[in-house]
């Protein structure tokens, strides 16, 4: 199982579609969720910004490429749900909000170990942010 | 002088209390080891061989007397009484404990300091000449600029997990006192035919294992741009760059790899997604901050009594010629106060030192203290009629060595002493050198030379760019030094040379004994410096004078 971390904190997935590889075909019955592995050429990004549901993997916390893969796809204009997924910790919401996403999935273990307090205490992202005061 | 406005302080509050949270959180099992590391790492925090070690920044080296005295402070309550400045514009102290960490950081927040990205795979301190605002020779003052750069790097959410560290650079003179050619960006202020303010922007330099000279990327960035351009350049480095080897992860080896033209195609293309994204507001912010950075309000007075003092006490004149630079102000000089006392650690300040300074600085330097990358203090605005003053007050606290810009004004990392990666001890080297040089008195008569120590080949010691280099190593567990010869930190930068076979702990210094006095006998006259001589007659003779036994040989 998972959780889904937002701003009001965990919640189960409601993602009732399922997800696919960005080269897979896609069912005709429900529109499913792009699954992009971190290492994605960026070159990629042009051609999904009209799925419903995009979710970018975290290998590791360590790996911060996801942070930019987001960034782009919102500034190519994707309007849809944006996810992070996989070792991302709870010191990284901010930069995961910042960045474009709209939530975070991590693995009941990482729940356990950082639970929903230690995320809530990060849902003031929009708050001492340089980057969004330099753009005016 | 930059100074905090709400936001600012706001800010480094809220990044303390994240810290607290983040120690506690490791200590309870929040976090694991791995993942409090880049934390405590983007916080400042390194591990080293014996203790942690806080990583304070000074934004490109400027700070004030008050802060220089938060700075002593510090050091007294949470560490040994000292403190270490460092090749790029930090104060390091070397003892402080993990759980005092958090008030340190709150400390250094009063005074409008932080220690955030000192460390970690992020975009580091910014750093900047350290005569900026005071050089005959500048053409724009860079600090402005360093501190936008910094408020834009400061917890920048893209570039938080870079493959590997990422540092920037600006000078605002044509004399490039600040190595920006060495820097993963280096920017050069300059103006375009049609007088308007921009940069030379350089990418790819760097020092290392694998030290590079920064290739000229954009010859004319519009002064506008500068935030969209850097972020456009970090942004393809953090999905190009490499995360399978972190030896080949620095920028200057993506560049290396993938070609100058294929990264200035991407990075020109990330370039026009992101600008728009800046309404130019950001320019508003620059102005405000520039009103920071107003001159200070020079005094005027007579100078006769600079130059009567300057014959009337030759200690008094030698440090005037070794460590004063031409000032805009004629009236006044840029005083550098070396850190170099002979046979001492580099760098190292005591906090009785530090408030020496700071009151130096408040009663005769309008304030206003810098830290340059060779480790030194400098004191940018002094009256000439207060140097003698200034002088007297800098022999009480045992700052008036008068070795700027010679032998003993040596760049050494901290080595094996301190440092957890060092494969050879650099500051004893750099203490029996300038010992050395001290007891032959000829310091003077060398005249300009830079040599730089790193124990290990990550090369904090910025070996590379040293005239004369020195670079330790483990051989099979003993300590051997390498020398590079010719190589050049300023505008004309240049990597230098591997003169040959290494020496031992016990065979170093009189290597470079005799490389200097070999220079001194070959050189054109007593004008020609090191550099020049080497440039003018190649590796060959000096190599000859390090190793005479191959040299007969060759001879024979």
């Amino acid at each position: 199982m998972s959780v889904i971390v937002t701003d009001t904190g965990f919640a189960a997935d409601d993602w009732k579609c399922g997800f696919r590889a960005v080269e897979g075909s896609p069912a005709n019955d429900c529109p499913e969720g792009i699954d992009l592995a971190s290492d994605t050429d960026p070159a990629t990004l042009v051609g999904l910004t009209n799925a419903a549901m995009i979710r970018v993997d975290f290998p590791s916390f360590a790996d911060g490429r996801g942070f930019t893969l987001a960034t782009r796809l919102r500034q190519l204009g994707y309007k849809g749900r944006l996810r992070a997924k996989g070792h991302v910790i709870a010191d990284q919401y901010a930069m995961a909000r910042r960045s474009g996403f709209d939530e975070v999935e991590i693995d009941d273990d990482l729940a356990a170990r950082q639970p929903e307090d230690q995320w809530l205490r990060r849902s003031n992202w929009q708050g001492h942010n340089y980057q969004a005061r330099l753009r005016g | 002088m930059y100074t905090y406005n709400d936001f600012d302080e706001a800010f480094v509050l809220e990044r303390v209390a994240q810290f607290r949270g983040q120690v506690e959180r490791r200590i309870d099992g929040s976090l694991t080891e791995d993942e409090f590391k880049p934390l405590r790492l983007m916080n400042g925090l390194y591990l080293q061989l014996h203790a942690y070690m806080l990583r304070v920044a000074i934004p490109y080296g400027t700070l004030n007397s008050g802060q220089m005295r938060q700075l002593a402070f510090i050091a007294d309550k949470w560490d040994k009484g000292y403190g270490h400045f460092t090749t790029r514009q930090n104060i390091q102290y070397n003892w402080p404990k993990l759980n005092d960490v958090p008030d340190m950081l709150e400390a250094l927040a009063d005074v409008g300091m932080h220690a955030i990205q000192t460390s970690g795979n992020t975009i580091r301190n910014v750093t900047a000449d350290h005569f900026a605002g005071a050089a005959a020779d500048e053409i724009a003052d860079p600090r402005p600029i360093a501190e936008l750069l910094r408020q834009w790097s400061t917890d920048h959410p893209e570039f938080q997990f870079l493959p590997r560290k990422f540092k920037i650079a600006v000078t605002g003179s044509p004399n490039d006192r600040a190595v920006t050619k060495a820097h993963d960006i280096g920017l050069r202020m300059v103006r375009n035919d049609a007088g308007e303010a921009g940069f030379e922007v350089v990418v790819g330099g760097g020092l290392g294992r694998t030290p590079m000279i920064g290739k000229v990327i954009r010859d004319f960035l519009p002064q506008e741009d500068l935030l969209a351009y850097c972020e456009a350049i970090v942004s393809v480095y953090n999905l190009l760059g490499r995360r399978d080897n972190k030896y080949k992860a620095r920028i200057k080896i993506t560049v290396h790899e993938n070609g100058l033209e294929t990264i200035r195609e991407k990075v020109e293309a990330r370039f026009a997604q992101i600008r728009d994204g800046f309404t130019g507001f950001d320019q508003q912010l620059l102005a405000q901050i520039e009103q920071h950075f107003a001159e200070p309000s020079y005094k005027s007075a007579k100078t006769d009594g600079y130059e009567a003092a300057r014959l009337a006490n030759p200690a008094f004149r030698s440090w005037t010629d070794t460590n004063l630079t031409a000032h805009k102000n004629d009236d006044y000089a840029i005083v550098s106060i070396s850190i170099k006392k002979h046979g001492h650690t580099p760098g190292d300040a005591s906090s009785d030192q530090m408030r020496a300074i700071a009151d130096i600085a408040e009663t005769f330097g309008h304030n206003e203290i810098r830290i340059s990358h060779e480790q030194n203090v400098i004191l940018p605005h002094v009256h000439k009629a207060d140097l003698n003053l200034v002088y007297q007050a800098l022999r009480k606290a045992d700052l008036a060595t008068a070795n700027i810009g010679l032998v003993s004004d040596i760049i050494a990392c901290p080595g094996m002493d301190y440092c957890a990666l060092a494969t050879a001890r650099s500051i004893p080297i750099a203490q029996e050198i300038a010992t050395r040089f001290e007891e032959l008195k000829m310091e003077h008569e060398v005249g300009p030379l830079k040599i730089k120590i790193s124990g290990c080949i990550n090369a904090c010691g910025h070996h590379h760019v040293g005239h004369i280099g020195i670079l330790g190593l483990d051989r099979a567990g003993v300590e051997n030094y390498q020398i590079t010869l010719g190589g050049d930190g300023s505008e004309d930068a240049t990597i230098g040379e591997r003169a040959g076979p290494g020496f031992s702990a016990d065979e170093i210094v009189p290597a470079i004994e005799r490389l200097i006095k070999g220079y001194v006998a070959i050189r054109q006259d007593d004008e020609e410096t090191f550099l020049q001589a080497y440039r003018r007659l190649g590796p060959a003779p000096f190599k000859d004078i390090l190793y005479p036994e191959k040299a007969e040989k060759n001879a024979a």
